[in-house]
C-alpha cells in the first residue's frame, strides 16, 4: 500500500536542499568571522590571524572551541526561560531567510528539476521582512532577561533602531516593487535576467543607497552598532551572556548580514546571473552552479563592503541615528517612491 | 589676544554645506583612504621567525665577562650588588687556591654569583659600577619560564663561554659584528 499518498521524493529534496543551504550559511559565516578579523586587519596595516592552520585558516575553528569550552554563566536573578531562549530566537530568526532566497536557478538530477530555493512563495520579501522583524525579539527577550541596567537600555535602543530603520526599508523596497510587480524574489531575478532588462541598481540607484544603509542598521553594524558598542554601553545586550549563548548572538549577526547581503543581490543586482554572459549556451546544471557562484560571489563583495564601512566611520550617537531615520531616510524613501511612481507614468 | 602658540588653527563655526550634512562625500573620501591601507606594507614582526634588530646599547641579560686568557674577571667586590637599585644580585666570595690561576684572575673569586631576573630592572647601573669590566649587558632579553625559581640565574648561566676551551661557543656568544 502506498505511504501516505505523500510526493515522498519532493520531502527528500527539499530536506536536503534545507540542509545543504543551512549548513552552508552557517559555513559562510563562519569564516565571514575569520575574514572580519582579516579585513580588519589589513585595513588596519597589520596581518590578522595568522598561525592557526596555513594562513591562519582554522582560526573559526579555534574560537569556537573556546567559546565552547568557557563555563556557562547564567545570572540568578536573571529570567533563566528568556534567558536561554533569547539567542536561539535570534539565531532562528536570521537562518528562517534563507528559505526564499533564490540560490540558482534549478538542475536536473534523478529526471527531476529541483529549483535551487527552497519555497518560492509568492510573497517572498514579505515573509523576509516579517522574519527580520522577528529578529528584534531576540535582541529585546536578551535585554530584558539579563536583569541589568545597561543591558535594557542597550535592547531598547537596538529595538527602536531596528523598527525605525524597517519603515525606511520597507518604503525604499516599495518603489522597487512598483517597477518589478511581484513580491517573489525569484520572479524579480528572471526580470533582472530578461534580454532587455538591466539590474534594478540602474533603475533604482537611490533606493539601493537607502536599502544599503537600512540593512546596515538592521544588522546592527558600524556605523549603527549602537545597542552592543563597548565603550558606550558596556557591551551591550550581550553583556551578561557566556559561552555558546554569546556565540550564537555573535553568530546569528553574522548570518544575518549574509542573508541581507543575499537579498541586496537578488534585488538589486540580478541575483546568480552573470553579467555580459549568456547562460543558455552551457548545460542546464552547470548553468545553475555557476550562478549559485556568481551570487556567492557578490555576498562576498557586499560583506567585504560592510566591513570596510565599519572600520572607516565612527558610531552614531542615539539621537543622530534616531534623526537619520525618521527625519532623513523616510522622507528620502517617500521621494523616491513619488519619482518611480511618476517614472512608471511617463513610460505608460 | 595672542595665541599661545604658532600651530593654533581657528575653529570654524560655519553650518554645514549640503554637501557635507549629506555624510556620503566623507564617507566616501573616507573609505578610499582605508582602502589604501590594504596596499601599505605591513610593519608588523613575525616573532619567533623574524627577530627585532636592538641598537647596540640596548641593555637585556647581564654577561660575565672573562679576560683574553680565558680567566674570569669577577673578584666579587660587591659592587654591583651595591649599585643595584633593585637589590637582585647576591654572591659568595671564595679565595683562589694555588692550583687555580688560570681560572680566576685575582685571589678573590665569586663562588656564587645571582641575578634574580625578576627583579632585575635591566638598568645598566652594576655594568657602570663595576671596576673590573666584568658583568656587561647583552642584547638577548629574559625568556619566559614556568617557575619563580627559575629565574635566578647562576653563574654559569651568565659567564662567557671561554675562549681557550670552547672557542666556537665564545663566537657563538660574541656574536657577528654589526654593519653600522
Amino acid at each position: 500500500m502506498t505511504l501516505l499518498a505523500l510526493d515522498w521524493l519532493l520531502i527528500i529534496e527539499k530536506l536536503v536542499l534545507i540542509a545543504i543551504i543551512v549548513f552552508a550559511s552557517l559555513g559562510i559565516a563562519l569564516y565571514t568571522t575569520f575574514a572580519e578579523r582579516k579585513v580588519a586587519a589589513v585595513l588596519q596595516d597589520r596581518p590578522g590571524p595568522e598561525r592557526a592552520g596555513p594562513f591562519g585558516l582554522f582560526q573559526p575553528f579555534a574560537d569556537g572551541l573556546k567559546l565552547i569550552m568557557k563555563e556557562e554563566i547564567i545570572p540568578n536573578s536573571s529570567n533563566k526561560a528568556l534567558f536561554i531562549l533569547g539567542p536561539g530566537l535570534a539565531m532562528t530568526a536570521a537562518l528562517m531567510t534563507c528559505a526564499v532566497i533564490p540560490w540558482g536557478s534549478s538542475v536536473q538530477l534523478f529526471g527531476r528539476t529541483i529549483d535551487l530555493q527552497i519555497a518560492d512563495v509568492n510573497i517572498g520579501i514579505l515573509y523576509i521582512f516579517g522574519v527580520v522583524s522577528l529578529g528584534v525579539y531576540g535582541i529585546m527577550i536578551g535585554g530584558w532577561a539579563s536583569n541589568n541596567k545597561f543591558s535594557l537600555m542597550a535592547a531598547l535602543r537596538g529595538a527602536s533602531q531596528a523598527i525605525s530603520y524597517e519603515l525606511a526599508m520597507g518604503i525604499a523596497l516599495i518603489a522597487l516593487l512598483m517597477t518589478t510587480g511581484s513580491l517573489s524574489l525569484r520572479t524579480i531575478v528572471e526580470q533582472q535576467m530578461a534580454p532587455g532588462h538591466l539590474w534594478n541598481i540602474a533603475y533604482q540607484p537611490l533606493g539601493f543607497l537607502l536599502f544599503f544603509i537600512c540593512a546596515m542598521a538592521e544588522c546592527n553594524r558600524t556605523p549603527f552598532d549602537l545597542p552592543e558598542a563597548e565603550n558606550e554601553l558596556n557591551f551591550g545586550y550581550h553583556q551578561e551572556y557566556s559561552s555558546m549563548k554569546l556565540g550564537f548572538y555573535l553568530f546569528s549577526e553574522y548570518v544575518n548580514m549574509i542573508m541581507s547581503s543575499a537579498v541586496m543581490a537578488s534585488l538589486y543586482f540580478g541575483g546568480y546571473d552573470i553579467p555580459f554572459f549568456d547562460e543558455s549556451v552551457l548545460p542546464q546544471n552547470i548553468a545553475a552552479l555557476v550562478g549559485v557562484g556568481t551570487l556567492l560571489l557578490k555576498i562576498v563583495v557586499f560583506i567585504f563592503i560592510f566591513m570596510w564601512i565599519r572600520w572607516t566611520i565612527p558610531r552614531f550617537r542615539y539621537d543622530q541615528l534616531m534623526n537619520l531615520g525618521w527625519k532623513s531616510l523616510i522622507p528620502l524613501a517617500l521621494v523616491n517612491m513619488l519619482i518611480t511612481g511618476a517614472w512608471i507614468l511617463a513610460k505608460l | 589676544m595672542e595665541a599661545l602658540t604658532s600651530r593654533s588653527v581657528q575653529v570654524s563655526r560655519k553650518p554645514m554645506s549640503l554637501a557635507e550634512r549629506l555624510f556620503l562625500p566623507a564617507i566616501f573620501k573616507g573609505m578610499s583612504i582605508t582602502f589604501s591601507h590594504i596596499f601599505k606594507k605591513q610593519p608588523t614582526i613575525r616573532y619567533p621567525e623574524q627577530r627585532r634588530e636592538f641598537s647596540p646599547v640596548f641593555r637585556g641579560l647581564h654577561v660575565l665577562n672573562r679576560d683574553e686568557e680565558g680567566r674570569e674577571r669577577c673578584t666579587a667586590c660587591g659592587l654591583c650588588a651595591v649599585a643595584c637599585p633593585a637589590e637582585a644580585i647576591t654572591m659568595e666570595a671564595a679565595e683562589r687556591l694555588p692550583g687555580e690561576e688560570h681560572l680566576y684572575r685575582e685571589e678573590k673569586y665569586a663562588a656564587k654569583y645571582e641575578i634574580n631576573m625578576l627583579r632585575c630592572i635591566f638598568c645598566g647601573l652594576c655594568e657602570e659600577a663595576c671596576p673590573k669590566d666584568a658583568i656587561y649587558l647583552s642584547e638577548t632579553f629574559a625568556p619566559a619560564n614556568y617557575t619563580r625559581k627559575g629565574f635566578i640565574y647562576g653563574k654559569d648561566e651568565m659567564v662567557i663561554p671561554n675562549v681557550k676551551t670552547d672557542p666556537e661557543g665564545y663566537a657563538k656568544a660574541k656574536g657577528s659584528p654589526r654593519n653600522n
